[in-house]
This record gives structure tokens, sequence and C-alpha cells, in this order.
């Protein structure tokens, strides 16, 4: 079977329209509800003292004179709050035997990273608080740090030395064993006697999520539910856990995400300052408020990527790939955070990316290291993988000689092929790689920059031209429960809706997942208004508080359409269920013989005006004259579990200017044709996809967090942790193939990841495919323009050393 | 995000500024655009007791034009600076350099004078104000001096104004009619220099008459590019004579090692830029 | 303490405040104009720009004790109630924003360079923008927002010279 792949989508009521946005009447005028804008009677404002020492033992910790200074209220330690602050959960222990330390949210007599929670400064005021906290006087005694995951690797330093390694778990999977495909290992024998084995390693640099809103939580205990407001992407589960950690009901907690500024996995955490937060409250039965800098949201808010990849690639000299073998190393940072080492796992699927690779094997070890912990970020998990394999098949195309999309052609699933199963056991429901390539071509204008970089290259110009190339896929709509079942995760990966029709016949949504800049509210109206037959202005979406949107499980990994879109489908459906009885007694007609057509019941074949699903609900509020036995009632839920994933794809085309002089590279043109299924709001889908873009190509180009040998962090506020500008980055061409998912019944796929994962290898692929010439054949990442210039000067070297042969 | 606790006076005289100024030495800081302090003071990297604003005192900002030399108010805002038809007309160079300082809402708050007294040796106005030959006037309770551009740069964030005095304004004289080219090297638009090149030449009959080449963050303090300033004098302004005058560039010079790259590359880049900074002052293809 | 008196979106105000008080958090926590953010400590985010006399600035690298006896306008107080500014319409139009955190940093620093220069290329708009970051839109929208800006603002009829003048 193969799937229909269009060209685009076609509008058909509200499913496909630019609608813009209802998010933005707010936020363009500055009428916003941040946590940080929030102030309540009496609320007392926190200070964290946090550890300066990557690894120490806390001899003492001296609170007496912030205790003693003006408007200072209350000064605890660890030790103070040890028995009410909870703990910081891991919620996927990859294997059954993973070291998981216990991760306070406050330490008590051991500092694993520069950055941890040693005490908290009560106050009346934010600025006394800060003023205080400079009092506090903690003495540590240094213990050795490992900061650097090849060395946490060697051992010999220990990040938590009761554990007596470093090591927390080996996860693996492998095609030969779970019977989806063949031995890595012979793949590879064979291809060392007959055919090519490309080897590689390459650096995953650790990144910061750098939302742009600095985190923030605001704890109320006045009432009979504690109220939580907090900067998160997660309100559902931050409830359990800190029902489950502190031993408070989750009755009696109320957790809020009110307006959020960004999140990108950063805001995929139960944070520590949360958890104090909620204890301080608790303690002093007064409200309290803690805003994070930005110097120490760069400092302690979880970290993403940092893996070292190892890469074996087999393939024929005709250009077949027989085989893919990835081990991985992982760092933790110091504790296994909340989906921790799930991130690796999360990308074990999706290493042989939309290739029919017969063989494949991918093993991961997590480490610990005395740095901040690391996380979801962006794309979690699958950017690396698609880094790797896009990097490797570039690889494959330059030792072969031969254009790197021909080489991917070669060894890509043809959409005639799907559904197709993949050597790491996933259903592709649909796409069509050969389509989306042939459309990223002609809006990049390929064969043109192919033909100027020949120029550059022949006249030996000091800015060489390189294209890099990209054709990715993702798994996307986390995620079936059954499968993170498999996986060990500890939670499912259902969402939530509840459809209520109000006496007035407008409409509220209630979803569980919980936007933070995606442009939910407009999105999800337009689905509920094409399926209701009710103007979209008519549609108010509500989320962001449990007590509104009691069930949830929060937006993350590109999963808020596909699978809390479907739910409110289907809690829509419901809706015109409950409706269909209750018309039919209004119309003296046979429920069968009613068709439901733009927001109308009416009699098939007749011209009879029929009811509005509006006027059936002033009927339902009535309840003056219902069908004998109805609920006077159209409101209805749903929970919709998906029974798969869904698999975004496209190809991406990046050309730099490489200034060979200093080793700047500058972006040319970027043109990227995506796959995300059907597409509900175009406008919506180019900025995700825009956004995406720049987070990538900064993953390639700019942004990496750095610390020193004793694990104080060198990129700790923007000066040095470089955020591109408007003034360093270029516009996008975007275009679209629609190969509708299968898993849901909109056909979408998910669009919020597709950018970071496809655009970093398409970059750090178009500099060395700028530089091959001079025998460059990888640039690390961050691709600063010092690495670049070394990377050229290096190959030159050696180069002339070996009489200019670059082979 | 909070700076510590401080006690504050906005004067409106320089009389009344240097008078406060010598009460409280010990632990005043002098605020004048803020730009640079301000940041310092959020994150709490010094703790001083008063800060003296000078935003209050007209006579500190202004441009004017003082026959064989352009006068700049410390006072006056960058964006004031970079919008001035005398400056454009008179030291180019310093228009360019403004193109490439901070960000638009910086310029709006930053000042001429408070830059230069800060001597960032990443700053960009101070390699300009070098190559130029600026000289700052400097005033005390006592009265005022002079000090040269040469000498005026003394360390790491410090400079020859002393601690009961303030730098009043600052003459440039004019380069009229002066090719200039500012080279910024950096990886992203916000960031400070990594290294940056201020060149500005007199070309008259084809040949360089004269050619000022001063450098940013080559060292602890803003550098001039001797050699290759007096290599190019006299010399045909061609590709080949730059190219070998931007050779020289580097000579004698002790840049940092940072993340940004160590001071070999830093040494190559200072080439680089010379090379091209030269290249666009004199109209060199 | 230090008394301070400044226009701020066109209402007098008048307060005493600790000397070491950033405007930007006089704005939020003394006057409640929240719509003007802080998103980080080094100046780098220009999400608190707000213009201080009609330019431009961000609002954490200037003391409330400096903006005494000026005029503040923050993203509250662009257009009358009601209504919207030009570079406001454009962004929505444009879809210049997705968490809205940097968006009132953005437009007000959008509607300076529009002051300072109505019709921008793509390039001196991104110049114009270098201060502001954000992480939501990969700028491309923005950038877009701010040239059609420029375009409504060109067409629309200057304040006084309608039909009744």
């Amino acid at each position: 079977m193969s799937t229909t792949t269009t060209d685009s989508t076609s509008p058909t009521g509200e499913i496909g329209r630019d609608r813009r946005r209802k998010e933005d009447a707010r936020l363009i005028t500055g009428r916003t509800r941040w946590t940080d804008n929030i102030t309540l009677p009496g609320m007392l404002h926190l200070a964290m003292v946090r550890s300066t020492s990557a690894h120490a033992r806390i001899t003492a910790v001296r609170t007496d004179a912030a205790k003693a200074a003006v408007n200072v209220v209350d000064v605890f330690t660890g030790a103070d709050l040890a028995d009410t602050v909870g703990v910081c959960i891991n919620a996927w222990p990859i294997t059954p035997d993973q070291k998981t330390p216990t991760h306070p949210p406050i330490a008590t007599d051991r500092v694993v990273f520069a950055g941890e929670i040693v005490a908290v400064v009560v106050a009346r005021s934010a600025a006394a608080a800060r003023d205080a906290a400079e009092l506090v006087e903690v003495d540590y005694e240094e213990l050795p740090a490992v900061v650097d995951l090849a060395d946490a690797e060697r051992n010999q330093v220990l990040a938590h030395p009761d554990l007596g390694t470093n090591r927390s778990a080996y996860w693996k999977f492998d095609s030969a064993e779970a019977g989806t495909g063949g031995s890595v290992e012979a793949a590879i024998a064979e291809a060392r006697t007959t055919g090519v084995v490309i080897e590689r390693e390459f650096r995953q640099q650790r990144l910061i999520p750098s939302f742009m809103e600095p985190r923030s939580v605001v704890v109320d205990p006045t009432g009979e539910q504690i109220t939580v407001w907090s900067a998160t992407q997660i309100p559902h589960i931050l409830r359990f856990a800190l029902a489950a950690t502190t031993g408070v009901s989750e009755s009696k907690i109320r957790v809020i995400a009110p307006d959020v500024g960004g999140g990108f996995g950063g805001k995929l955490q139960q944070t520590p300052e949360e958890m104090v937060a909620f204890a301080v409250a608790r303690r002093l039965a007064q409200p309290v408020k803690y805003t994070e800098t930005r110097s120490e949201s760069l400092l302690s808010a979880h970290h993403g990527r940092d893996q070292i990849q190892r890469m074996t690639l087999a393939a024929t000299t005709d250009g077949r790939v027989t085989g893919l073998k990835v081990e991985l190393a992982a760092n933790l940072g110091a504790y296994v955070a909340l989906v921790g080492g799930g991130v690796p796992v999360l990308g074990a699927f999706m290493f042989n990316a939309i290739y029919k690779f017969p063989a494949y094997h991918f093993g991961v070890t997590t480490y610990f290291t005395n740095t901040t912990w690391t996380d979801a970020y962006r794309g979690a998990g699958r950017p690396e993988a698609t880094f790797a394999v896009e990097r490797l098949m570039d690889e494959l195309a330059a030792q072969l000689g031969e254009d790197p999309l021909v080489v991917r052609a070669r060894n890509w699933i043809t959409h005639e092929e799907f559904p197709f199963t993949t050597v790491s056991g996933l259903s592709y429901d649909s796409g069509n790689y050969e389509l989306a390539t042939e459309k990223a071509k002609a809006l990049f204008g390929y064969d043109e920059l192919r033909a100027e970089q020949a120029r550059r290259r022949e006249s030996g110009d000091p800015v060489q031209l390189g294209i890099g190339v990209s054709t990715f896929t993702e798994m996307c709509g986390l995620a079936p429960s059954r499968v993170l079942g498999t996986l060990d995760y500890g939670a499912g990966g259902w969402e939530h809706a509840s459809i209520r029709v109000l006496a007035t016949g407008k409409v509220e949504v209630v979803t569980g997942s919980s936007a933070h800049g995606q442009g939910h509210e407009t999105a999800f109206s337009q689905i509920v208004a094409d399926r209701l037959g009710v103007p979209f202005e008519d549609v108010e979406v509500l989320h962001g508080d449990t007590m509104i949107a009691p069930k949830g499980l929060d937006t993350y990994g590109s999963r808020s359409l596909v699978v809390g879109g479907e739910a409110i489908v289907r809690a829509s459906d419901k809706v015109i269920d409950k409706a269909r009885p209750i018309a039919a007694h209004l119309l003296e007609a046979n429920p069968d013989d009613l068709e439901f057509v733009g927001g109308r019941f009416q009699v098939k074949g007749t011209a009879v005006a029929g009811v509005t699903i509006q006027e059936v609900a002033g009927a339902t509020f009535v309840a003056h004259n219902l069908p004998e036995g109805t609920e006077p009632s159209l409101d209805a839920d749903a929970t919709f579990d998906p029974d798969n994933f869904s698999f975004p794809h496209g190809t991406h085309l990046c050309a730099v200017e490489v200034d060979t002089e200093t080793g700047r590279v500058s972006l040319r043109k970027y043109s990227a044709c995506d796959d995300v299924g059907v597409i509900i709001n175009p406008l919506i889908v180019a900025g995700q996809v825009h956004g995406g873009l720049v987070q990538g190509i900064a993953q390639a180009l700019w942004e990496g967090a750095q610390y020193d040998e004793n694990g104080q962090l060198l990129t700790g506020s923007f000066v040095d942790y470089l955020l591109p500008t408007t003034a360093d980055t270029i516009s996008f061409d975007l275009d679209h193939t629609v190969s509708p998912a299968s898993s849901n019944s909109l056909g979408a796929k998910g669009v919020g990841e597709a950018g970071t994962i496809a655009s970093t290898p398409a970059v750090v692929n178009a500099i060395v495919d700028a530089l091959r010439h001079l025998g460059v054949s990888n640039v690390a990442m961050p691709c600063t323009p010092y690495r670049v210039f070394q990377a050229i000067q290096q190959a030159v070297g050696q180069k002339s050393a070996s009489g200019g042969n670059p082979s | 995000m909070i700076p510590a606790a401080f006690d504050y006076v906005a004067p409106t005289t320089l009389d009344e500024a240097l008078a406060s100024l010598s009460a409280h030495r010990d632990d005043v800081k002098i605020l004048a655009g803020g730009q640079s302090l301000l940041p310092v003071l959020r994150m709490r990297l010094n703790e001083p007791g008063l800060l003296i604003d000078l935003g209050r005192i007209e006579s500190l900002r202004g441009i004017r034009d003082d026959g064989d030399a352009l006068v700049i108010g410390a006072m006056t805002t960058h964006h004031d600076v970079s919008a001035s038809a005398l400056v454009q007309e008179h030291a180019l160079l310093i228009s360019e350099a403004m193109t490439h300082l901070a960000d638009p809402q910086v310029r709006h708050r930053g000042t001429f004078g408070g830059a230069l007294s800060h001597a960032d040796p990443a700053g960009d106005l101070c390699a300009p104000a070098l190559a130029l030959g600026a000289t700052f006037v400097i005033a005390s309770a006592g009265g005022s001096r002079t000090v040269d551009a040469g000498s005026f740069f003394t360390g790491l964030f410090e400079t020859a104004i002393g601690e009961d005095e303030i730098l009043a304004e600052v003459r440039i004289p004019k380069h009229t009619d002066w090719g200039a080219r500012y080279e910024k090297f950096v990886q992203i638009a916000y960031q400070w220099s990594i290294v940056g090149v201020a060149a500005t030449v007199q070309v008259e009959g084809g040949l360089f008459a004269a050619a000022r080449v001063g450098l940013t963050n080559m060292g602890i303090v803003p550098l001039r590019a001797e050699a290759t300033e007096s290599s190019l004098v006299g010399q045909p302004a061609t590709a080949e004579t730059i190219a070998a005058a931007a050779a020289l560039a580097a000579d004698g010079t002790n840049p940092p090692s940072d993340l940004n790259g160590d001071a070999d590359y830093r040494r190559h880049l200072a080439r680089v830029l010379t090379g091209r900074a030269l290249r666009a002052a004199s109209g060199v293809a | 303490m230090t008394s301070i008196r400044l226009i701020v979106d066109g209402r007098q105000v008048a307060d005493e405040v600790e000397p070491r008080t950033l405007l930007v958090q006089y704005l939020r926590e003394q006057l409640g104009k929240t719509g003007t953010v802080i998103g980080c400590d080094t100046s780098n985010c220009g999400a608190c720009t707000v213009h201080l006399n009609g330019r431009s600035v961000k609002s954490c690298n200037v003391l409330a004790v400096q903006a005494d006896g000026g005029e503040v306008t923050t993203i509250q107080g662009l257009a009358p109630a009601g209504e919207l500014h030009p570079v406001q319409e454009a962004f929505r139009e444009w879809h210049g924003l997705q968490c809205g955190y940097c968006t009132p940093g953005m437009i007000m620093q959008a509607v300076d360079l529009l002051n300072e220069n109505p019709s921008p290329s793509e390039e001196a708009v991104r110049a114009g923008l270098e201060g502001n970051l954000c992480r939501c839109t990969g700028y491309h929208n923005i950038v877009a927002a701010v040239r059609h800006a420029s375009e409504l603002m060109a067409n629309r009829q200057p304040v006084g010279s309608g039909a009744d003048a």
C-alpha cells in the first residue's frame, strides 16, 4: 500500500486556514500573566544560595547573619527542609539496574554540581532576600570533580563516589537479537573486506535550552488547595511529583501554568526550585515567590544533548548501506533527571532514519559527571541521531565520489514501500522522500548552487561555498502508552480533552496539553470549529490549570496536535453523538435519518432547515423538552492513546559561505520541504519550522555550554552562551508535501521539533562540503570560526605533509 | 539582578560632581550612561557606596568644531556621535566603529566618554580613538589636564583618570577626507570584539600619505599597529603594499586566549582584518 | 530612598525608590506595568526595552532615578486603549511571535527602528533588532512583520492631515 502524498494542503473549512492567532491580542499589548507578574497579599520572596563548588562535602552552613538581617523572615538549609521538601524524580529508569542517586531539591551534606541549592533565604522583598543570601556562609570540603564525559568514562574520578562508578546504565538494541534485521558485526566484517566502512566519532556538545522567560514559581498555601503557579511545560506531571514525593494529597494541590515563555524541553522538569518553594510556603503558611535570574537559569536549569557518538557504517562499494553500529556515551550530569537517560533511548529508533538499513545495533551508556543535570531539549535524542546518520551519509557519498542526494536515494524507503517496518522495529505509516527532495531541490536552486560552488573552487576564492543535505525523519506524538510500557517509562502517553457546549452556544475546550507559545488556542479552535460547525471565534480553549483541566500529560515531543488534538476530535464526536437524539427529538425525526453538516442536524435528503448544534445546546440547557431519559448535557470527554507514533520527514538544503581566511561561516540560503502530514494552520507550522531551524542551526554554529576543569560553567550568561540574533540569521524558503498520518484522524504528524532535528546536520554538512577539497572531513560543533580555521590549517598541513594528496 | 544598595547623587555641574568625588573617593563609582556599569552592579561584581550620576550635567554633552579638532563631550551618547555630520566628515573612523558598537538601545544610553573611561580592551571605541590620536581632557577640583591617547589607556580596564578626576571631553584631531574602516570580528552580533581593526588612511596621488591602524582586543590595552602604519607611508595604494603592511599588524602584540580563540588565531585575524580594513579605507579592490 | 516623578504611558507618577531600583523593576513592581519583562541579567536580550524620552532603552540597564523627570512609554502605552500600533498589528498579522515573552521588547525596538528609518531594508531591520533575542520564531517572521509594519505606517494618513483639517 502507498499513501497519497499531495503537494499542498487545500483548506476545507477551518482545517488548513492561516488563522491569525487568538493568543496574540494579549501578548502584543503586554496584557500578560507570566508567573513573575503574580503578586499576592503577604507574599514573601526567595533567594537561593547555590553551591560554588562542583563537588564538595558541606561542612557548615552559617545562616545567623542572614537571619538577623532586616526584612528577612527565615533561612532554611537542606537539613531544615529534608523531611518535607520531597525529591526530584526520575520517571524513566532505562534499565532495571540503572543507578539512580537520590536527588534532593536542596543539598544536605554534599553538593555534586556548581549551582546546586544549599540554602534558601525568605524575605519581604526580592532585594532583601538577595542581600541576605550574600550573608550565608557555606564551608565546603572540596572533593575531586569529574567534568568531561570522556573523563567520566575512564571512571577514575567519581561524581558519586558511593556508587563506585560513573556508569548509570547501559541500554541496547540489536536488530539480530530483536529479529528486525541482520547482524551488524557480520555486515561490518564483510564491508571491511569487500566494501566500505566509515568510522567516525561525533561530539554532541552540551546545549542550554534558553527559553526566554526565566523560570518562576509562586506557591500559595493559604487555601484548602495549595496553589502553585509555575513557568512549566508540565503542570500535571508536576502536580503528581509534588504529591508523590511530599505526601500531600494530589487533590490538595492545584498547579497552574499561566503564560509560559517558551520551554523547548527546558521546562519539562520537576525542578528543585519548585520543590523548595512548595516546602517553604507550607512551612511558613504564607505565599512565596521565586524567580531565577538568567545566570541562575543557565547554571542550574537542566541542560541538553552532551553525547559522544561512536559510529560505524558498513556499505557496499556501490553505495548500499549494509549495517549501522552506534555506541553512545551520554552525560547525565549530576543526577538522573525526569526523563534523563531516556533521552538517548528516544534516539535509538531514529539512527536508521529514512533508510532501509538491513542491520543495526545501538548501545548507550549513561554517565554521571559533576555538572548540571541534563534532560530533554528540543528534539531530545532524535536530533543527535539524525545528525550522526546524516553526517555519515555525506561521508559515504564523499568516499564514493557521489552526490549526497544520490547516495541517500539509493538507500531510502521509497514512497511505494509504506507502511514500512524499520530495522529498529518501528512502523512508518506514510511519507514521500522522493517528492520532498525534488521540491526542496527546486526551491533551493540546487544545480545552480552546485555550479557556483564549482566556480569558486576553481578560482580559489577565499570564500568557499558549501551545500549541506539533511533528509530526516522523526518519531513524534509521544507516545503510545503500550510502547512506553515496554521501555519502562513511568507513565502513559495518552492525552485528554473535554468539550463543554454552553447555554449560549459557545464552546469550551479543555485540553490536558499545556501550551507555551505553540498556538494551541488557535489550532484547537480551528479543529473544534471545523468538527462542530461553530464559528472559530466561539471556541475557547482552556488549559494549563489542573483544576480546570484535571487530566493531562502536558506538552513535549510534538504530541499536542497528534495526541491532544485527536482527543479533542474524539470529544467533539461524542458531543455530536449526544446531540443527535436531542436534535431528532426536536425535529421529530429518527436519529438515524439525521445528518450533521456544517454545524446543523438535518434530515437526510430533505431541504428542511434542521437545527444547529447551538440550538440543541440551548434546548439541552433548559431541558424542557428532551427525549425520555436523556441526560441534559452535551458535554463530553475523550482520552486518546495513540497506537503508533507519527513520522514527519523532510529534505533540508543549506548553503553556507566559509571565509577560509578567518574560518567564519555565513548562512547563504536555506530551503526545506517538510512533510508534517495534514496542516491545520500553515502560519503556525511555518513559525514552528523557522524557530526550530534557528535552534538547530545554532547548535551547528554558535551554542555550546562549556565548563572549566573544576566544573565551573564558563558560559554562565548570554555574554558567553551565544544565542543568535536577527543579524546572524537569514530568512528561509519553505515548502511542504502532505502524506497524511494514519495514527490520528486529523492526519497530522507534529511539527515542533522538525526544524531543529533537520537543520544541524544540514549546516555541518555544508561546512564540510565547502572545505572537503582542502582535506577537511569534520568540524566539531559548534563550528566556531576558530574551529573551522583550525580544521582548515590542520587539513592543509596534512595535505602538504603528504605531498598534496588529500585522500 | 539586584545591585547591592548604594547612595546616589545627580549633580548638575561638573564642579559639584568633582566635589562629591573628592568627598567619597574610596567608595564611589561614576555613572555615565551606565551601559557597562549597571551590568557589573547587577551581578554584584562591584558594590560601591555611592554613585555619582553625570547624566544631568548638560555641559558634558555635545559635539563642537574647534578648529583643527572636534571636541566630543564625555556624556554625548553613542547615538548622537554616530548621527553627527561633523564626526562623519572629520573622524569617519569613529562613525564606522559606532555602527558596530553594542546595539541600538545601548547606543541610546551609552556615552562616548563612559566607554573610553571603561577601557574595555574588547570595546570598539578605544582603538579608533588611539588611531586618531585623540586627547583626553580630564577635570579635577584643581582644574583640568590633557592626556594623549598613547598615555590614556594604562591597563586592563584602567586609564590615566585619577581617583578624584572625571573625563570631561575628548578632542579628536580632524582627519577630514581620510578613508576609514572598522573591521569587527565576532561570532554573534552582540559579542564583544574577538579582534577589531580600526584603520584610517590618507591617500594622495595614489600614494599613502598617512595611515593609522588601531587594534582592539590584541592586548590588555588598545594598540597601534605601528609597523604596518610606517610601512605604508609613501607607498602606492595597492593590494600588494597593503598585503605586505598587513602582515606586520600583529607584530609585538600579546592578545588573550579564550573560548573564541587563542593568541595565535587572534594574531592571524589581526593580519587578515588589517588587510581588509586598509583596502576598504583606501578604496583598493 | 529618593523621590522620582515621571510620566509613564501618559500618566504622571511620583514615588520613593531605592537608588538601586532598576527602571524595569520600578515599572513592574511599583507601577504594575508587567507587560515589560526581564529576560536576562547582562542586557543582552532586550526583552525589557521601553522608550525613555522617545528613544529605545533596555530598562534593566537604567536606574529608576536616572529616569526621574523623563517620559517612559511601555508596550502598554504604545497605542491608545483598544487600538493597536501598526507594529503590533503587523506582529499579529505576520505571526511574529510565539510564546510572546520577547515580544514587548521586540515591538518597542521595532517602533524605534521605524521612527529612525521608516523604510528599512531586510538588512537594516536585522541590524536594528540585534539587541533583542527571540528563541521561538527564528526571527524570520519578526523581520517580515517589521517590514510590513513599515508599509502599513507609510500608507497611513499622518495624524492631523485628515479631511477635517
